[in-house]
């Protein structure tokens, strides 16, 4: 059996209907590919600090609204030896997380999330420009600060307290909370900066012994049994990928271009799914014929599979390719957008999948067209 | 040797109860290799479905059909399908091309069915039927004389051993018709195919070496 004889030559036949449901496919892609480097430039915006901190778990206050952990938490450092001795914890240190707003000595205004850490603790980050953290009053900050025009060497004031902060180094590559620049700092200026202490103030002991989360590192490949050591701490554990949820705007926009995108494939695959329908129920009579004539019911539906897979990889190749390069042209504006090739591979499979299963249904008619329809008057 | 084409107590019913149509009425009919039969009768007595129980298309409510050593009664629907692919050739009215195909692809189609077997040459069987000049064109390209003649071609090129020709001029004036059935009968005598023609036009008889007529399901000798 050869199907492809005439799958082909009716392909090129029909090249201008074929073209137009093509259009229609490679749209879809050119959208799916946009979506999709949205999507993740969304995550990367949202969670990227978090993605690189090299934490396992995070252990929030007891009884903690958990969609809002990062905001609302608030541990005591007490909590963090119980976590140090738990078993298969390979380190554990007071995190803080806070977001303020600032301006620095040549005027630029700059919102941040200040990470408090404990210098020298497996938290404390490495820099790629300047000086890694030596002391309070300095913060080091996420490469994409930088490109705003902040530079090692500059002050950033907070507001209102009047609080200030030297940059002495940058981070590698983009560390963004809730699209907001991280800046890290030693926990004891984080304490400081959260409380809203202002020169001269008096500072009650309590604001020194607050973090917002006990950050725990496993050991590799360990397990560590997070229910025992909030039991221990008293503390209400999240994975660091549960905890992404727990960070501003994070679900609500995953799932609003999760649903945008679900949307899309499935009406990719009712789009497809509809021409290959019209295009079977044209095609009785021929079919009939066909039948007639001894082709199988295999080799007709090989037949129309063979164009719907054709259609759909070259259109979704023509469309991948134009999204692609309207991302790279969106990549160089300010718009959170990422073009990661996993998430366009995955997605690509299920455009081309669905499609394929959408034409598979439709062609599915051809099993119920009688060859007896091809003699005499009934045509 | 077999005969071609046997039909034998042929009944064919549609429905039941009280609605019984009877489309073929005890039915006996024997082809020989190289014989051209007609058969003639008014809209409705049967003569499709007589095609479509020799094409295996339909199976009789009763009777045997047999095409050489093959009983087309007992064959499961994929033999039915092997059987029409490599031992019948059809011929459709207006000739029923498929219209994404050249001529000469339209006589290559039928070789992409299944295996292989010994297929006459696409482009001298076109030669044969006058076709050759016009291998290139399209359906639409193509007078209705012409389309029949690329359809015989195409019947003919996996060598059956029955052709069945379902109203072959209908659509062609009536110089074209008598071409096409001289295009016919020469085929039949010269390969040694079984043919059996229905047909209205009675003009186009005194090709045939046999005619047969159809009324009401029933099949006799046709009284010119």
């Amino acid at each position: 059996m050869k199907p492809s004889f005439l799958a082909l030559r009716e392909l090129s036949f029909a090249r201008g209907r074929f073209a137009l449901m093509g259009a229609v496919v490679a749209l879809v892609a050119v959208l799916m590919v946009l979506l999709s480097g949205l999507s993740a430039g969304l995550v990367n915006d949202g969670v990227s600090g978090l993605q690189k901190l090299p934490v396992t778990s995070l252990a929030f206050q007891h009884d903690v609204e958990e969609s809002s952990a990062y905001s609302r938490s608030i541990v005591t450092t007490d909590a963090v030896e119980p976590w140090r001795e738990q078993p298969g914890v390979a380190a554990a240190a007071p995190f803080g997380n806070t977001l303020v707003n600032g301006r620095t000595d040549s005027g630029v205004e700059i919102d941040l999330a200040l990470f408090g850490v404990e210098l020298g603790s497996f938290l404390d980050p490495d820099v790629e420009d300047g000086s890694r953290l030596a002391g309070d009053g300095e913060v080091v900050i996420s490469a994409s600060a930088a490109e705003q025009g902040i530079d090692v060497g500059d002050t950033i004031v907070l507001e209102p307290s009047g609080m200030e902060l030297r940059v002495v180094g940058t981070l590698a590559g983009q560390h963004t909370f809730g699209h907001v620049d991280i800046a890290y700092l030693s926990l004891r200026s984080w304490q400081e900066a959260r409380a809203g202490v202002r020169a001269g103030d008096e500072v009650p002991d309590r604001v020194y012994r607050e973090a917002t989360a006990v950050a725990v590192q496993a050991d590799d490949g360990g397990n560590v049994d997070l229910a025992a050591g909030d039991a221990a701490a008293k503390t209400t554990s999240m994975t660091l990928e549960d905890s992404f949820g727990a960070s501003p705007g994070y679900t609500a926009e995953t799932s609003t271009l999760q649903l945008i995108q679900a949307f899309l494939y499935a009406i990719s695959a009712l789009v497809v799914g509809a021409f290959f329908t019209v295009l079977t129920i044209q095609r009785r009579g021929e079919i009939a014929v066909l039948r007639a004539m001894g082709a199988s019911k295999r080799y007709l539906l090989q037949e129309s599979l063979l164009q719907s897979v054709v259609l759909l990889v070259v259109s979704a190749a023509v469309g991948i390719g134009v999204g692609l390069g309207m991302g790279v042209a969106v990549s160089a504006t300010e718009m959170p957008f990422a073009l990661e090739p996993w998430p366009i591979a995955g997605a690509t499979l299920l455009l081309l999948g669905l499609g394929v299963a959408g034409a598979a249904v439709a062609v599915l008619r051809i099993t119920r067209v009688d060859p007896l329809t091809a003699l005499g008057g009934n045509r | 040797m077999n005969a071609a084409l046997t039909l034998t107590d042929v009944t064919l019913t549609h429905g039941d109860g009280p609605e019984t149509v009877t489309a073929l009425d005890d039915v006996s009919l024997v082809v020989e290799p190289g014989e051209l039969v007609a058969i003639v009768g008014p809209s409705g007595s049967g003569k499709s479905s007589l095609l479509a129980v020799a094409g295996a298309l339909t199976t009789p409510t009763s009777g045997s059909v047999r095409l050489g050593d093959v009983d087309l009664v007992a064959a499961r629907p994929r033999e039915r399908d092997a059987v029409r692919r490599d031992r019948i050739g059809f011929v459709f009215q207006s000739g029923n091309l498929v219209p994404a195909l050249t001529a000469v692809d339209q006589v290559r189609l039928p070789m992409t069915f299944g295996r292989a077997r010994e297929h006459r040459d696409p482009m001298e069987l076109l030669a044969e039927v006058g076709m050759d000049h016009k291998a290139r064109r399209r359906p639409h390209e193509l007078s209705g004389g012409e389309r029949q003649r690329v359809g015989i071609a195409r019947a003919l090129v996996t060598r059956p051993s029955l052709l069945l020709v379902d109203e072959p001029t209908s659509a062609l004036d009536r110089q074209r018709g008598q071409d096409i059935v001289a295009l016919l009968a020469r085929e039949t005598h010269e390969h040694g195919v079984a043919t059996v023609m229905v047909t209205h036009d009675h003009g186009i008889l005194s090709h045939c070496d046999r005619v047969l007529e159809m009324l009401d399901g029933r099949l006799g000798v046709h009284v010119a």
